[in-house]
C-alpha cells in the first residue's frame, strides 16, 4: 500500500510521540504577522526562551497595516502592533519583509512569492488561512497563539494526525467558472464542519490542469470547509512557479530539489480515508447567501426558504442567516443591492486574481452609489498589476486602487464595512460582522462575479454582464 | 512547571443556541488589537452581548442576570469554526468559562483551548437540550464535567457519557496540557530530524 503526500510529509518531520500520544511535528517553515505573535514572544521572553530556528522564522505584516498610508496608521494600537513586531523580529534575528522591503503583503501571498512555500515542507502560522501554502505539497497548519509560541521556542508543536479525504474534481470547468467557486462548491456540498478530523487532498484533471494561483484559492478555503489543511500534489506547474524564486534552491540545487519533491507526491496506490468526486462541468458562479461560507447556491439558484429546510435545525439556522441578512427566502440571489465591490485577500488578492478581472472590467464602469476597492495582496504583486496597467483599468472603472494588505477581509484596519453595508467580496468569510461593521453583510464570489456586481451595482452573473463565451475559459 | 491536573470541573452552566458560532463572533476582530491576552474577557461575544446600533444590552443569555457566574458553556454544533485567534479561547476563559460542552468543535479552537487547560467535551444535541432545560428551569443547576471518567453530571439527576480524544484527555488529567516543556525536553531529536531535512 503507497503513502499519501500528507503521510510521507508526516513521516519525514516526526520527532516523537509525546506522553498524551500525540505527535511531536517539526515544523520547516514559520510564518509570523502583527497579530497572533506578540503574546507569543511575550511568552517566550517570560520563560528565559529563545528562538530556536531564527533563519525558518519569516515575518510580515498584513492584518492591520492600512491600504491608503500603509505606514502611517492613525490608530495608535495599530502602530503598537506594528513596533512590537519590529522589535521582536530583530531582537531574535528573523527574516522580516516589511514596509520598506518592497516585499510586504498577506503572509500567504508572500511566502509563494519568495519561494519559501516548498512541497513536501511543513509550514505553520498563527492564521486559520495558511492552508493556502498546501497548493505547493507542503502541509500547512493554521495555530494558536500558545502554538506559535512552542514553534518559536523548539520549531515544533504537538499534533494529532488527521485522515485524509480525496477532493477528486474532473473535467473543464465552464467559462465564467473560477477557482473561487470550486472552493465555494466544495464546502457548500460537505458543510463547514464537513472536513473536521480531515487533511484534504485535491485532485482530479481540474486541478492537474490549474495554476498555482488557482490552486491557492482552494487550498485556502479548506479550513472554511472545517478542514485543518488541504494540498495539491506538487508537479511541473508547481515547480516552474518556484524556480528562480529569491528563497528557492538555486541552479545547483534544483535537480536534486525537484526529483526530492516530486517523490513526496501521493502514490497511485495511497489509501485514502474518504474519496468525493466532482464533475467540474457540474460547477457554476456560486455565491453566498447566508452567514457561514457553507450558505452558497448559483448564481441562477433561489436563496433558500426555511418553510423547506429538511429538519428544524436547518430551518433555524436559514432563518438566522436571512434575518441578518435582511433577504427573504425564496427569492432570487440575483438582483441583491451591494454597497460595496472588494476584491483582494489571500483568497484572492494575487495577479492573475486582478488580470482576469481586469479583463472583464476593462471599458465599464462601477454604478453609482457602489463603493468599489481593489487591493492587491502584497507590494510585489501591486507593482506587477503596476506594471501591466491593472491599476488604471481599475481606476477608470471606478475602483479605488490600494496599497498591499488583509484590508477589508476582517475588519483589523480602516477597510470597514459601516452599518448594514452589503459587501460583494472575494474573501473567505461571510461571518456576522466580519468585514467590521457588527450589522456588515458579505456575499462571498470570484473576483469577475464581484466585477460584475459593481458594476450592475447588485449581484449579477458575469457571463451576462461581461457576455462571456466559449473562449473565455480562464486562462491561468 | 508543574501543571495543575484538571481531572473534572463543576459549576454552573449557561446555554448560547445556534450552529457554526465562529470565532469573530466571539471575539471580533477590532478587540484584537493588542499585545497581550490581558483583559479579553469583557469582549466575549460583543456584537451580540451589544445592540451594534443603541450600544444597548441585548437578550443575549450571557446578558441574564441569573447565569451570572456560570463557568459552564453549553453550544452546538462547530463551535469555534473560522480563526485561529487564541484570542477566543482566551476570552471566553476570561470571561470566566473553565470547561465547554457542545456536539463538536471546530479543531483549532479545540486545540488552542485545551492547551488553556480548558477542557471541550461532546454530548449528542439531545443531552444538551436536557442540560440546557435543566440549567434554563433552574439557573444553579450544578453541572460537573468529569473528564477522568468521561461522563457530565448534573445536580438535575442526569448522567452522559462525553468523549473527548484521548490525547486530550490524557494531557489534561495528567497535567501535562501545556506541552512546552515536553517540547522542550526533545531537544536532541528535534536537531536531529532539522539536520535530515535539506530545506531546513
Amino acid at each position: 500500500m503507497g503513502k499519501t503526500l500528507y503521510q510521507k510529509v508526516w513521516d519525514a518531520h516526526t520527532v516523537g510521540t509525546l506522553g498524551d500520544g500525540r505527535t511531536q511535528l517539526f515544523i520547516g517553515t514559520h510564518l509570523i504577522h502583527e497579530v497572533t505573535s506578540p503574546q507569543a514572544f511575550g511568552m517566550i521572553r517570560e520563560l528565559g526562551l529563545t528562538v530556536k530556528y531564527p533563519h525558518r522564522t519569516f515575518a510580515t505584516i498584513d492584518h492591520i497595516v492600512p491600504t491608503i498610508n500603509q505606514d502611517a496608521p492613525a490608530d495608535p494600537l495599530a502602530a503598537e502592533m506594528m513596533a512590537a513586531l519590529r522589535e521582536n523580529a530583530d531582537d531574535f534575528g528573523v527574516t522580516y519583509f516589511d514596509l520598506a522591503s518592497g516585499k510586504q503583503g498577506v503572509v500567504h501571498v508572500v511566502g509563494p512569492e519568495q519561494g519559501i512555500t516548498q512541497p513536501g515542507s511543513t509550514i505553520a502560522c498563527g492564521d486559520s488561512h495558511t492552508a493556502t501554502h498546501g497548493a505547493f505539497g507542503a502541509i500547512a497548519f493554521g495555530i494558536g497563539t500558545t502554538n506559535v509560541r512552542d514553534v518559536l521556542a523548539t520549531q515544533t508543536m504537538a499534533m494529532e494526525s488527521l485522515k485524509v479525504r480525496l477532493i477528486k474534481v474532473d473535467g473543464e470547468l465552464k467559462p465564467g467558472v473560477y477557482a473561487k467557486d470550486v472552493a465555494l462548491d466544495i464546502i457548500r456540498r460537505l458543510g463547514a464542519n464537513g472536513g473536521i478530523g480531515y487533511a484534504y487532498e485535491y485532485g482530479g484533471s481540474t486541478f492537474k490542469n490549474f495554476s498555482m494561483e488557482e490552486r491557492m484559492t482552494v487550498c485556502n478555503m479548506s479550513i472554511e470547509g472545517g478542514a485543518r489543511c488541504g494540498y495539491v500534489n506538487p508537479d511541473d506547474t508547481t515547480f516552474d512557479f518556484l524556480k528562480g524564486r529569491p528563497y528557492a534552491p538555486g541552479d545547483a540545487e534544483w535537480d536534486n530539489a525537484v526529483s526530492r519533491w516530486r517523490a513526496f507526491a501521493s502514490d497511485s496506490d495511497a489509501h485514502y480515508d474518504d474519496i468525493i468526486q466532482i464533475n467540474a462541468a457540474e460547477i457554476e458562479p456560486t455565491v453566498t447567501w447566508g452567514v457561514s461560507p457553507d450558505q452558497g447556491i448559483s448564481i441562477s439558484e433561489t436563496i433558500p426558504d426555511p418553510a423547506e429546510a429538511a429538519t428544524e435545525v436547518l430551518r433555524n439556522s436559514y432563518q438566522e442567516a436571512l434575518d441578518y441578512m435582511k433577504l427573504p427566502g425564496g427569492t432570487p440571489i440575483k438582483g441583491v443591492p451591494i454597497d460595496v465591490a472588494f476584491i483582494g485577500s489571500c483568497t484572492n488578492g494575487r495577479l492573475s486574481d486582478f488580470r482576469e478581472a481586469a479583463r472583464f472590467l476593462k471599458g465599464h464602469t462601477v454604478a453609482p452609489g457602489v463603493q468599489a476597492i481593489a487591493v492587491p495582496g502584497s507590494q510585489i504583486t501591486a507593482v506587477q498589476c503596476e506594471k501591466e496597467g491593472l491599476d488604471k483599468i481599475f481606476e477608470e472603472a471606478g475602483f479605488e486602487w490600494r496599497a498591499a494588505g488583509c484590508s477589508m477581509c476582517l475588519a483589523m484596519n480602516p477597510d470597514k464595512l459601516v452599518g448594514d453595508q452589503v459587501c460583494a467580496s472575494s474573501s473567505n468569510r461571510n461571518f456576522k460582522g466580519r468585514q467590521g461593521s457588527p450589522l456588515g453583510r458579505t456575499i462571498l464570489m470570484s473576483p469577475v462575479m464581484v466585477c460584475a456586481a459593481a458594476v450592475r451595482g447588485v449581484v449579477s452573473d458575469a457571463r451576462e454582464v461581461f457576455e462571456v463565451g466559449e473562449s473565455d475559459i480562464a486562462v491561468a | 512547571m508543574a501543571l495543575a491536573k484538571i481531572t473534572s470541573v463543576s459549576g454552573t452552566a449557561v446555554h448560547v443556541p445556534g450552529a457554526d458560532i465562529d470565532t469573530d463572533r466571539i471575539i471580533p476582530a477590532r478587540f484584537m488589537k493588542c499585545v497581550t491576552f490581558d483583559g479579553l474577557g469583557e469582549f466575549a461575544f460583543y456584537d451580540v452581548r451589544f445592540d451594534p446600533t443603541s450600544g444597548e444590552r441585548t437578550d443575549h443569555p450571557l446578558n441574564e442576570e441569573r447565569f451570572n457566574g456560570a463557568n459552564i458553556l453549553l453550544a452546538g454544533v462547530n463551535f469555534g469554526c473560522g480563526s485561529s485567534r487564541e484570542h477566543a479561547p482566551q476570552s471566553l476563559n476570561k470571561y470566566g468559562f473553565k470547561s465547554i460542552i457542545a456536539e463538536s468543535f471546530a479543531e483549532i479552537f479545540f486545540g488552542n483551548s485545551t492547551t488553556l487547560g480548558m477542557p471541550c467535551v461532546t454530548l449528542t444535541a439531545d443531552q444538551i437540550n436536557h442540560l440546557r432545560e435543566a440549567v434554563e428551569a433552574d439557573p444553579a443547576t450544578e453541572i460537573t464535567v468529569d473528564v477522568e471518567k468521561l461522563e457530565v453530571r448534573s445536580s438535575a439527576g442526569h448522567t452522559f457519557n462525553c468523549a473527548i480524544p484521548d490525547s486530550a484527555r490524557d494531557a489534561l488529567v495528567s497535567g501535562r496540557w501545556d506541552p512546552i516543556q515536553e517540547l522542550l525536553d526533545n531537544e536532541d531529536k528535534i536537531s536531529s530530524v532539522g539536520e535530515a531535512l535539506p530545506y531546513v
